[in-house]
């Protein structure tokens, strides 16, 4: 059960994320994506989904029981190799329904002072 | 650049999903969850099958977006995962991606998508926004 208190929190991680080039392209290859040098739509899921995880696992949620529920993604512009992210994110609702808990994190890739993507990951930690 | 009008059905495209698909998914993506991967584990947390990660259907999805308007002009994406896609051993499974258009508002078009995964919809809701 996630604490209520978390909600509207944001948590902003330590470390900066690198993103390689090696990882651009692996990830537009395996969708066949024609383009290589820049990041797919939903690239940044592989940075956010990390740190959401994270974050709901120190908040007590757990993610072994966790199911992914819906998506969404801002684009502010494409993601590519040589940027340098700060990933902070915020629990911004938290609901139980029918005893499933059903909790949204947006995450906001910044780079410098820039918000390049934000992400909304709706996750239903299953009762 | 094609041109785009609201109400237009846009063509179907297929994507084949096997569990070679899976493996190279999560190496690119870092999701490792065993659900995607390992039918014992799968079946053992009450999963018909291995299923697809959702994201890997919405990535599909995302580049169809990319095909129409190039990955640089998807500005918007978003779905909900209603319904897994179960791949089985040694199984190409088809997930049948199509759009319409439905806005456009200051150069910008928002698509419908759905797909559809042996006849069921596995994404809800799902759209997209294009930079014309």
């Amino acid at each position: 059960m996630l604490n209520p208190d978390l909600v509207g929190r944001t948590f902003t991680s330590a470390d900066s994320v690198t993103v390689t080039k090696e990882a651009i392209q692996k990830f537009a290859s395996v969708l066949g994506e024609t383009n290589l040098d820049i990041a797919p739509p939903t690239f940044a899921i592989s940075i956010t989904l990390d740190q959401s995880q994270n974050l709901l696992q120190d908040s007590g949620l757990d993610w072994t029981r966790v199911v992914h529920g819906e998506q969404k993604f801002e684009i502010k512009r494409p993601i590519v190799a040589g940027d340098i992210f700060k990933c902070s994110s915020t629990i911004e609702s938290a609901r139980n329904v029918a005893g499933n808990e059903i909790v949204t994190v947006r995450s906001d890739l910044h780079a410098d002072s820039d918000l390049v993507v934000s992400t909304w990951s709706t996750l239903v930690v299953r009762a | 650049m094609s041109t785009f009008i609201t109400g237009q059905e846009l063509p179907a495209t297929t994507f084949i999903i096997n569990r070679a698909l899976l493996v190279n998914y999560a190496n690119a993506s870092g999701d490792q969850n065993p659900i995607h991967q390992d039918e014992v584990f799968a079946k053992s947390v009450g999963l018909p099958d291995v299923i697809a990660h959702g994201m890997l259907t919405m990535g599909l999805a995302g580049k169809y977006l990319s095909d129409l308007s190039g990955a640089e002009n998807v500005i918007e994406f978003s779905a909900k995962f209603i319904k897994p896609v179960v791949v089985p051993v040694n199984t190409d499974v088809e997930l049948i991606v199509s759009g319409k258009v439905g806005e456009i508002i200051d150069g910008r078009a928002k698509i419908e998508l759905i797909a559809i995964c042996n006849e069921v919809k596995v994404l809800g809701v799902a759209k997209g926004v294009i930079k014309l």
